[in-house]
């Protein structure tokens, strides 16, 4: 009775999102076993961001010592250390997400994909998604250890959710934009060649160290560089009372660079169903 | 003929006198060079990350060195990223014996009449050749980005030794592991190996500003050592007293990577 009432067209329209929901959590829930059933490419996006966030601590703790650095920074380098270590994980972790995509379109099961009744748009939301989920899990994670070796969340357990949401909104952004690049190349070498990139920007920002002590033209490329503003943000949660400019730089620059990422994935996708 | 086979003989014999391997050596060498010729996209990457890397440190750890009195932050970077370049551009050496193995081409120069020596030192040779050019482009950066060099040209003696040492420490372990393994995990193990090694040291900042498990680690790392001799040159003068306890790591570490690569290619053979 009520479907003879319904509108068709609202009908088609509710039924098309509830099944690009279903495929896409069953895309995500795919993407999240394989990723988990592949240890050792994990593994360097929890091993390097977890070395490089003890190295610093033990190497310029005694940065700590600077007024500056303890009245507008943080309390302790380890407390500097984590925003870095959680945008380097979640990076690392993108990209080698992007990797699995590429290798999907190099071995064909993409192509399969494309074959079966299912949304295009879910294949990539998918992998997105799963990203996104890996991100949260890897935040936590990081968050349990640092905390362990003696961390202190300043904002409290808002703050713990921020800097969650941060490194989910940043999975999602960075994993888009190579998303895209695997899409358009199919070839998994070109995504990971990409990665220097990557790593260029992370070193090129205030990830690693303050840019309030960088000089020069490093330093303008830093104050120009958006993972600056990023970690900062989520720098803020660390050290620093609730407030609203740590959402906005850990949120809202991450969630642009999403949009723009994904509309750059899907039109690759477009152009690649076009193209066959 | 009978001809041909004299003059086989007579070649055997000089081989057995020891007069030919190092024209083997020369040669191997060579052909480690054309490959590099030919496909510079495996090389490059090591010729520019460590310029990267000297930006980068520099860049963004500058402070943390010149709040302790050293001038520049290059004159304490420049040192390390020459034997970082050093180390993994001397990686190549590893890459093309898995390729050797792979096509076959190794159990060929296990077939010819060179001892086994000449296979391995080949390829330390062949490291020594590849770490010059990254040594080379480190040091004119650093000095197109103002380094002081108060130590004179035995600043940049010292480094180029440090650095050298490292490339043939680094690819004869990459040899030994290579022999052992006979896959492209090799390679990557040394990089890892290569890489905390450096990392757990004074790579990043002197050891008086060092704090906690690091600085326990970094006291006992050869490493440390070997980038002290490095960079005494940079920070002052050359002398004995800054040098000795490199000189030693240097020797310890090449003697035991090259009977790690001997025994290595023993067990290749057996």
């Amino acid at each position: 009775m009520s479907l003879s009432i319904a509108d068709p067209k609202m009908m088609a329209s509710s039924s098309s999102t509830r099944s690009l929901l279903r495929h896409t959590f069953v895309l995500t829930r795919r993407s999240v076993i394989g990723r988990l059933r592949q240890p050792a490419v994990l593994a360097p996006a929890f091993i390097f961001p977890l070395f490089f966030a003890a190295l610093g601590s033990a190497s310029f703790n005694k940065l700590a010592s600077d007024p500056y650095f303890t009245a507008n920074i943080a309390t302790s380098f380890l407390n500097y250390a984590v925003a870095g270590a959680v945008l380097q994980g979640v990076l690392f972790g993108s990209t080698s997400a992007a990797g699995d995509l590429a290798t999907d379109i190099e071995q064909g099961f993409f192509e399969r994909l494309l074959a079966s009744p299912i949304s295009r748009t879910a294949i990539v939301l998918g992998r997105l998604a799963a990203s996104m989920v890996v991100a949260c899990v890897q935040v936590v994670i990081f968050m349990t250890i640092f905390l362990v070796a003696g961390a202190r969340i300043e904002s409290g357990p808002i703050g713990f959710i921020g800097l969650i949401g941060g490194g989910a909104l940043l999975a999602l952004a960075m994993s888009a934009m190579m998303a895209g690049l695997a899409i358009k190349s199919g070839s998994p070498e070109v995504v990971q060649g990409a990665f220097p990139l990557v790593f260029v920007l992370m070193f090129l920002s205030s990830a690693f160290f303050p840019r309030h002590y960088m000089k020069g033209w490093y330093r303008t490329v830093a104050d120009w560089n958006p993972l600056s503003h990023v970690v900062e943000g989520m720098q803020g949660f660390m050290n620093h009372e609730l407030s609203a400019s740590q959402f906005a730089k850990s949120w809202l620059i991450p969630f642009v660079l999403a949009i723009i990422g994904i509309a750059f994935a899907l039109r690759a996708l477009n152009n690649r169903l076009a193209a066959s | 003929m009978s001809n041909t086979i004299a003059e086989q003989t007579v070649n055997t014999r000089t081989i057995s006198d020891g007069a030919r391997p190092f024209e083997v050596v020369a040669i191997l060498v060579k052909r480690s060079m054309m490959r590099v010729r030919r496909m510079p996209s495996a090389f490059i990457p090591s010729l520019v990350m460590p310029v990267f890397q000297l930006i980068a440190f520099s860049g963004t750890f500058g402070f943390a060195v010149t709040s302790l009195g050293i001038k520049n932050a290059l004159d304490w970077y420049v040192p390390l990223n020459a034997m970082q370049g050093a180390s993994f551009g001397a990686l190549g050496v590893s890459f093309g014996l898995i390729n050797d193995m792979q096509t076959g081409f190794f159990d060929r120069i296990l077939m010819a009449p060179t001892p086994r020596w000449v296979t391995v030192v080949s390829s330390l040779a062949a490291a020594v050749v590849r770490c010059v050019v990254p040594i080379t482009f480190v040091v004119i950066v650093g000095y197109i980005g103002g380094m002081n060099t108060p130590g004179g040209f035995m600043a940049i003696v010292c480094v180029a030794i440090a650095s050298i040492a490292i490339a043939v420490v680094a690819a004869g372990f990459a040899l030994g592991l290579t022999f052992r393994m006979r896959n492209l995990g090799a390679a990557t193990l040394t990089q890892f190996a290569i890489f905390f090694t450096i990392f757990l040291s004074t790579s990043q900042v002197p050891l008086s500003a060092m704090s906690g498990w690091l600085r326990g680690v970094a006291r006992i790392n050869p490493m440390t050592n070997i980038l002290r001799f490095a960079r005494q040159g940079f920070l002052g003068d050359v002398t004995w007293e800054q040098s000795w306890g490199g000189i030693i790591a240097m020797a310890v570490l090449l003697i035991l990577t090259f009977i790690f690569a001997m025994t290595g290619i023993k067990k290749f053979d057996q």
